[in-house]
């Protein structure tokens, strides 16, 4: 069953849509997690510190962490890699273009491509700014993620990156939602529409969510 | 001198082949008499089929089933694009699922009565009989017919038939039909059994010894002329209506397979039966390449009339009621506007012929719907015509709801084709002709519905039953090849005919010459025929002819993709077979069916048909281009349905 | 009308392709795109030039032959077939460019003629119902309810013509398989080989080298007849299914 769905066009789209659906559970989770910021650098501090004792006794120091990162892992690369595969097929599949061009409508499909790369990237910058601490720009302090955040959004490139990325995120997760719904057979058109608004609401509240922290920072209500 | 009007009469031509005794017992009899191909040895037996619309799609499919290695050919792109796709009304069967009084008989009866008493009854009986099985075939295919709430299949009436005996698919009956057709066949190419040759046309029949033994073909894409070999040859082309240049037929409906037959050997029956549908949108100039037909159904609701004065070219909304002629009312006031197809084609052309005709050259008249949306309301008139009114608006622009449609008959559908017997064997051995390509089972005029009934019967329970027994009693026992003298000199004319198209290098276009024998059809061989037109149609075909061979261009070469080719090459046989059917149509001195002879009509001017004299099908022997043919008669015996006039005031 | 016309020609399959510009004078309104395609040849022929090859049949917009891409827009401007566009839906003085289908699953013939083969392999390798002829049980022996026989209808009307593979910016097929494994999947008949006959068509789709599936829509905007963007839907569904099942063996 393996091979059938990794041989398959639709398989491999299949597979984007489960781990795209994955990456979405663990960011709507990441946000809340965020937005606790807002209630000072206690709470914050120790929720981060939590995330570590998640499962105790039962589960060591950082084992369910861990076991999410690889989780977060395996979902990042099937989906990065199915998007390579079925993007290079795509282009093999249309070699010449059109002399006569025209605009597409839809923003988001167009952007799904290079938001993705946009996306791959910042993770990186992301977890060596926030997680190891190799690019932070201020002197990084393991255990004192409020004010590590604080750091990376004091500065102006922290935040243009930042918020650049949760933009591309919130169109990416526009058609991506609807999209994997499609794929794994779960649109009609009775139930386009809600669909639609679910893709919608769950991009604003991310967005939202997400770019809240770095304003938050640059006001001054974080610092 | 002899002319080519002067035919010679030779030996009648008879049906050998449909068993005596009584016409419900023939199919049974015959299928049980006919000898059968052992399973083990059909894989070694070929046969060739030409064509991929229903009929031949269904035999190319079906045949591979019963084991036979089959060729098949089509000049499309796809097997699934025949013309038979674009049937829209629907296909009768006598399944009586209403309870209003169907069967056998009376779709039997029907279809006799409909075809004016020139089809065989022995044919026409088995074409009944086997319309109830079609529709079980086309059920287990998965074609998507019309239900009801119920889940069962939903039937109308149909061209002023009394019982609702056909069934339909929206308007894309044929569509349907010929996708599962189409998916049939592609069951058995997938599984070896069926070799299909898409984009190559058949050119010329390979006849060795008097048997039918393989055809001549162009690949359309390289031009690469090949010869294919086979136990036997099965023309499923389609009709030759693209002879009259505009008709609904296809562009590329061609006539080449069954005239080159046709030339081969093969007799030509009743070419001069043509059907002319009387509700088709009227051409809008000389551009107009080809005519779209609209369904029948138009004429339930819509009043069909023209101004009272000649040239009266005011619009259509300020003609004030009573300077209207609503003329099928006036004239037939007891059908109206439902009178049958050929008596709607002919009134329209006689207003029209009056100066009354309204529209772009004066060929058309209204089909108006203003009662209709008053009576019905707009809604109801939407609901029953919306897609019809929307095909409409969408090539003349005009809004239906609002100005009155206007229409003007088309030829429509070829009842003639090459003459058969009871097993679809034409006069040359191993060579068979199904469908539209064959005259048998229409008579002088077709009912609607009735075509995809006949292409499928053909198709999938005729042929495949009778080819059998030639199969089985003609066992071949030489190899052909493109070495033999007979296959040489085929080889070599086909070559020659398109060097020589290349070769004129003239000043006119293929689809000039083309346009121009349209023009003299439909003024001479169309609607209404008389002797002195006819004649002057036999005059000036030979000229255009002549004219052709020697002013033709046709650019590029013959060993590429070519289109002005392959119409130039089509054209050569319009050229010819357009002479014989003027000449049938002049040798049947009277009207019957679809064939209207202006000196045969009763005193209130309805066709007269003259049974003592011409209760026979013509069946033409072809002696050389231009030459005088030999008509062989096959007279027909009606045991069943006995023959009266019909009356339609 | 006088239009200008930028007009890919290729001579054949492994010539390099161009756009040569034509002008054509006294076109008329009412004239349909192909007729306004074949004064342009007609004057093509007497000048001793090649006229333009183009795929054509029915002209009624049912065959499916007709395939030219109108400026940019697979079939033109309006929601129908090549042939059912007439020349009302342009200007006097008009530029338009045709172009063939592009897809390298249609390689081109010559000038605006492709090669779709790819889609009757796709139909051969499962888009059918086994039922030989003669085999057929009674037709009323298995109702069908209305609404799948209608929705088997509205997938079944495809007219195979490739616009959803030309519109598709991966040159995909997916509107096209689908609406095949639908039109035979929801009904009764098809039931048995509900299956196969998606991992199959699917199967063909990809080694046909199609591209994949970003649900971008252009196929169904395309669509001259209107198969509708969620027959790519229930599609994949089907496929998942069927995925399960042979999985289970």
């Amino acid at each position: 069953m393996a091979r059938t769905v990794w041989d398959s066009t639709v398989g491999k789209k299949t597979v984007m849509a489960v781990s795209g659906l994955v990456m979405l559970l663990y960011l709507v989770a990441h946000m809340i997690g965020n937005l606790k910021i807002f209630f000072g650098t206690e709470e914050f501090n120790h929720y981060a510190h939590w995330l570590r004792t998640v499962g105790e006794p039962f589960m060591h120091y950082e084992w369910t962490l861990w076991l999410i990162r690889v989780v977060l892992v395996v979902a990042v690369v099937a989906h990065a890699v199915s998007a390579y595969q079925l993007s290079r097929r795509d282009i093999r599949a249309r070699p010449s273009k059109y002399v006569h061009r025209k605009k597409r409508a839809d923003y988001a499909t167009r952007t799904m491509r290079w938001g993705g790369v946009i996306l791959g990237l910042f993770i990186v910058w992301h977890i060596l700014d926030l997680t190891t601490g190799t690019v932070h720009p201020g002197g990084f302090e393991s255990g004192k993620p409020y004010q590590n955040v604080v750091d990376t959004f004091s500065t102006w490139y922290g935040n243009a990156v930042y918020i650049a990325a949760v933009l591309a995120l919130g169109l990416h997760i526009r058609h991506g939602f609807w999209s994997a719904a499609q794929t794994l057979g779960a649109g009609s058109r009775t139930r386009d529409r809600a669909l639609k608004t679910t893709a919608n609401v769950l991009a604003l509240l991310l967005t939202i969510g997400f770019v809240a922290v770095p304003v938050g920072v640059m006001t001054g209500v974080v610092s | 001198m002899t002319t080519y009007a002067d035919y010679t009469t030779g030996e009648p031509v008879a049906d050998t082949k449909a068993p005596a005794g009584p016409v419900n017992e023939r199919w049974d009899t015959r299928r049980f008499e006919a000898k059968l191909v052992n399973p083990a040895n059909r894989r070694r037996k070929t046969v060739i089929v030409v064509g991929t619309g229903l009929a031949g799609g269904a035999a190319g499919a079906t045949l591979a089933e019963q084991g036979y290695h089959v060729v098949q050919f089509c000049y499309q792109d796809s097997p699934r694009r025949a013309h038979s796709i674009a049937a829209q009304g629907g296909i009768n069967a006598a399944k009586n699922y209403r309870n209003d009084g169907d069967s056998i008989h009376r779709l039997f009866y029907d279809t006799v009565k409909g075809g004016d008493f020139r089809s065989r009854e022995s044919n026409v009986h088995r074409l009944a009989q086997i319309s109830v099985e079609i529709i079980d075939q086309c059920v287990a295919q998965g074609v998507p017919f019309a239900r009801e709430y119920g889940g069962l299949l939903d039937t109308r009436s149909f061209g002023g038939v009394q019982v609702s005996r056909t069934f339909y698919a929206r308007g894309q009956t044929g569509q349907q039909l010929l996708l599962g057709a189409y998916q049939a066949l592609s069951r058995q190419i997938a599984a070896g059994t069926v070799e299909m040759h898409p984009r190559t046309e058949m050119l010329d029949l390979v006849v060795v010894d008097g048997r039918a033994r393989g055809i001549v073909a162009r690949d359309l894409i390289t031009g690469k002329i090949d010869t294919y070999y086979a136990d036997a040859v099965v023309l499923a082309s389609g009709g030759y209506g693209n002879v009259f240049y505009l008709s609904t037929n296809a562009m590329n409906s061609n006539a080449t397979a069954i005239w080159r037959a046709h030339r081969r050997g093969a007799y030509f029956a009743n070419p001069c039966f043509t059907q002319i549908h009387p509700t088709c949108i009227p051409r809008t100039g000389d551009h107009q390449s080809k005519l779209t037909l609209m369904s029948e159904s138009l004429r339930n609701d819509g009043r069909i009339w023209v101004p009272k004065a000649a040239g009266d070219d005011r619009p259509p909304n300020r003609i004030p009621e009573d300077e209207r002629d609503y003329y099928l009312e006036r004239v037939y006031p007891s059908f109206g506007n439902l009178v049958p197809r050929d008596i709607a084609s002919r009134a329209a052309k006689n207003v029209c012929d009056e100066g009354r005709g309204v529209g772009p050259g004066g060929q058309g008249v209204y089909l108006d719907f203003a009662d209709a949306v008053e009576r019905m309301g707009r809604e109801a008139v939407e609901a029953k015509y919306g897609n019809l009114f929307d095909m409409y608006q969408r090539i003349t622009d005009e809004d239906p709801y609002r100005v009155p449609m206007r229409i003007y008959p088309a030829v429509h559908y070829t009842m003639g084709g090459l003459w058969v017997d009871y097993d679809l064997q034409t006069t040359v051995p191993g060579l068979f002709a199904v469908g539209e390509a064959n005259f048998s089972d229409h008579g002088a005029n077709r009912l609607g519905a009735s075509a995809l009934m006949q292409g499928l019967a053909d198709g999938y329970f005729v042929l495949p039953a009778t080819i059998n027994d030639y199969l089985a009693r003609n066992p071949l026992d030489d190899q052909v090849d493109d070495g033999h003298p007979e296959v040489q000199e085929v080889l070599a004319e086909t070559e020659d005919r398109l060097n020589l198209l290349l070769s004129v290098d003239g000043d006119r276009t293929p689809d000039s010459f083309h346009r121009e024998l349209g023009e003299v059809m439909w003024e001479f061989c169309g609607m209404a025929r008389t002797e002195s037109g006819l004649r002057k149609a036999l005059e000036r075909i030979p000229q255009i002819r002549e004219e052709f061979w020697r002013r033709i261009k046709v650019p590029g070469t013959g060993e590429e993709f070519n289109q002005s080719l392959e119409k130039a090459n089509r054209i050569v046989d319009y050229l010819e077979l357009a002479e014989l059917m003027c000449l049938d149509a002049l040798h049947r001195a009277e009207s019957c069916g679809g064939h209207f002879r202006e000196e045969s009509q009763t005193p209130d001017g309805e066709a007269a048909r003259r049974d003592d004299e011409f209760g026979y099908a013509a069946a033409w022997e072809f002696t050389g281009t231009g030459d005088a043919p030999t008509l062989h008669k096959e007279d027909l015996v009606f045991e069943y349905v006995h023959p009266t006039q019909r009356s339609y005031a | 009308m006088k239009l200008t016309l930028r007009v890919w020609r290729q001579r054949n399959a492994d010539a390099e392709g161009a756009m040569s510009t034509y002008e054509v004078d006294g076109i008329s309104q009412d004239m349909s795109f192909l007729e306004m395609l074949d004064t342009l040849n007609e004057e093509l022929i007497l000048t001793g030039e090649d006229p333009v090859a183009f795929d054509h049949d029915c002209r009624e917009g049912i065959c499916g032959a007709c395939s030219l891409v109108i400026n940019g827009d697979a079939h033109g401007p309006e929601r129908t077939t090549t042939c059912q566009l007439h020349m009302r839906s342009f200007r006097d003085g008009d530029t338009i460019d045709i172009e063939p289908w592009r897809a390298s699953a249609f390689p081109v013939v010559k000038d605006l003629v492709v090669d779709r083969s790819a889609f009757d392999r796709i139909i051969q390798a499962g888009g059918y119902i086994t039922a030989p002829t003669g085999a057929a049980p009674e037709a009323h022996a298995t109702p069908v309810p209305k609404p799948d026989a209608d929705l088997a209808f509205e997938h079944a009307e495809c007219i195979g013509c490739g616009a959803c593979v030309a519109a598709c910016p991966n040159g995909a097929a997916m509107l096209f398989t689908s609406a095949k494994v639908n039109h035979l999947n929801v009904l009764p008949q098809g039931a048995p080989e509900r299956e196969t006959r998606v991992l199959d068509m699917v199967g063909q789709m990809d080694a046909e080298g199609f591209g994949g599936c970003t649900l971008a829509g252009e196929c169904a905007t395309a669509c001259p007849k209107g198969i509708p963007l969620f027959s790519i839907t229930s599609m994949n569904k089907e496929w998942l299914r069927a995925t399960r099942r042979a999985a289970k063996g």
